[in-house]
């Protein structure tokens, strides 16, 4: 990238279903407030959101692929983990 | 003037001023000067043209004469469009392009806001609808014009230029002749005389910010609400027409 080019953005968009914002893609923006704007361009166009997040990519920090077998592969044998173990009381709807 | 044709007239400028504007945005499609700001440029290209669709529908409701929506955009001669000369002047390029939008913009919100009020319903809900888009486009174009006016210093020579060029086009947005007397009787149309004023206010604090200045050559250039454009026009209309033309009655 040269020093002439725009800092890249990562969006999030909140559709009106959903609860929390979701990573949709990034762009180039020379501001924050020009990075919304073109969020709302480039991502809302077919009324995917309600709401918009941008935040300059440079200050996510992302977890190391290379660590991925020992941050995540301890998990996967740990299925006592998720809540499967459980009897659901008759006239409990929506679990 | 019979009130229907006055009434037809004044639809027709209206709808003009977005159909022209929007067809010179459109010529920006695959060109602006990054992904976004091509997709930003072609969504407001697409929102004059679907303004400009709805305007037309009901002047030739009003009009009454069988005659389409495709026959009034496309078919008509150059003396017969009769759009305001500030939007037909060609792109240059991404500054006058700004400056050009912006001077229309901060009109046209206002001409929205004060139709949302028309004794015509379906042009009053038609206003509303627009209104909505017209503060994007300000919010957009302001936004650059602020930008590029107070960036560096090439892009601010740009825009002073495209500013000491355009702004000889900016009173005839206030243009008022008899069409315009009938339909503000009958509250169809507006006034636009008394918002001049906020007009001037809009651009001159954005240009404040902007850094820019407003040119004291005061000559101004006027014609196109009668039908006398600028040499650019006719190119622009047989590009636009073309498909028309060359394929009488084709729809999409």
């Amino acid at each position: 990238m040269s020093s002439k080019d725009w800092p890249l953005w990562e969006v999030f968009i909140r559709s009106k279903q959903g609860l929390s914002h979701k990573h949709v893609g990034s762009l180039r923006a020379a501001d924050a407030q020009m990075a919304i704007d073109n969020a709302r361009d480039v991502y809302t166009r077919r009324s995917e959101g309600i709401s918009i997040w941008v935040i300059e990519s440079k200050l996510v920090t992302a977890s190391d692929p290379d660590e991925s077998a020992e941050f995540f592969e301890p998990a996967e044998s740990k299925i006592y983990r998720h809540p499967t173990f459980y009897n659901v009381p008759d006239g409990i709807s929506h679990m | 003037m019979t009130t229907q044709e006055a009434f037809y007239n004044y639809l027709v400028r209206l709808g003009d001023d977005s159909l022209i504007l929007g067809q010179r945005l459109s010529e920006w499609c695959g060109h602006g000067p990054i992904l976004e700001e091509d997709i930003a440029l072609t969504n407001i290209a697409l929102d004059l043209i679907g303004q400009t669709n709805n305007i037309y529908e009901l002047a030739v409701s009003i009009e009454n004469k069988g005659s389409n929506v495709d026959q009034l955009a496309f078919l008509r001669l150059e003396k017969e469009y009769t759009n305001v000369l500030l939007v037909e002047q060609p792109n240059v390029d991404f500054g006058y392009t700004i400056i050009r939008q912006f001077f229309f913009d901060v009109y046209r919100k206002l001409v929205f806001e004060a139709l949302c009020n028309s004794s015509d319903e379906r042009l009053a809900g038609i206003a509303e609808k627009s209104l909505k888009e017209t503060k994007y486009h300000l919010k957009h174009s302001s936004e650059w014009v602020i930008r590029l006016g107070d960036g560096t210093e090439e892009s601010h020579r740009r825009v002073q230029e495209a500013v000491n060029t355009l702004w000889k086009f900016t009173k005839e947005l206030f243009f008022q002749d008899e069409v315009d007397q009938k339909v503000i009787e009958l509250g169809l149309g507006i006034d636009t005389s008394l918002f001049i004023e906020s007009w001037n206010q809009n651009v001159t604090n954005v240009f404040t910010q902007a850094t820019l200045t407003i040119p004291s050559n005061s000559w101004q250039h006027e014609g196109g609400r009668k039908g006398t454009h600028t040499e650019h026009f006719g190119y622009l209309l047989s590009e636009m027409q073309y498909m028309q033309r060359a394929y009488p009655n084709m729809e999409w």
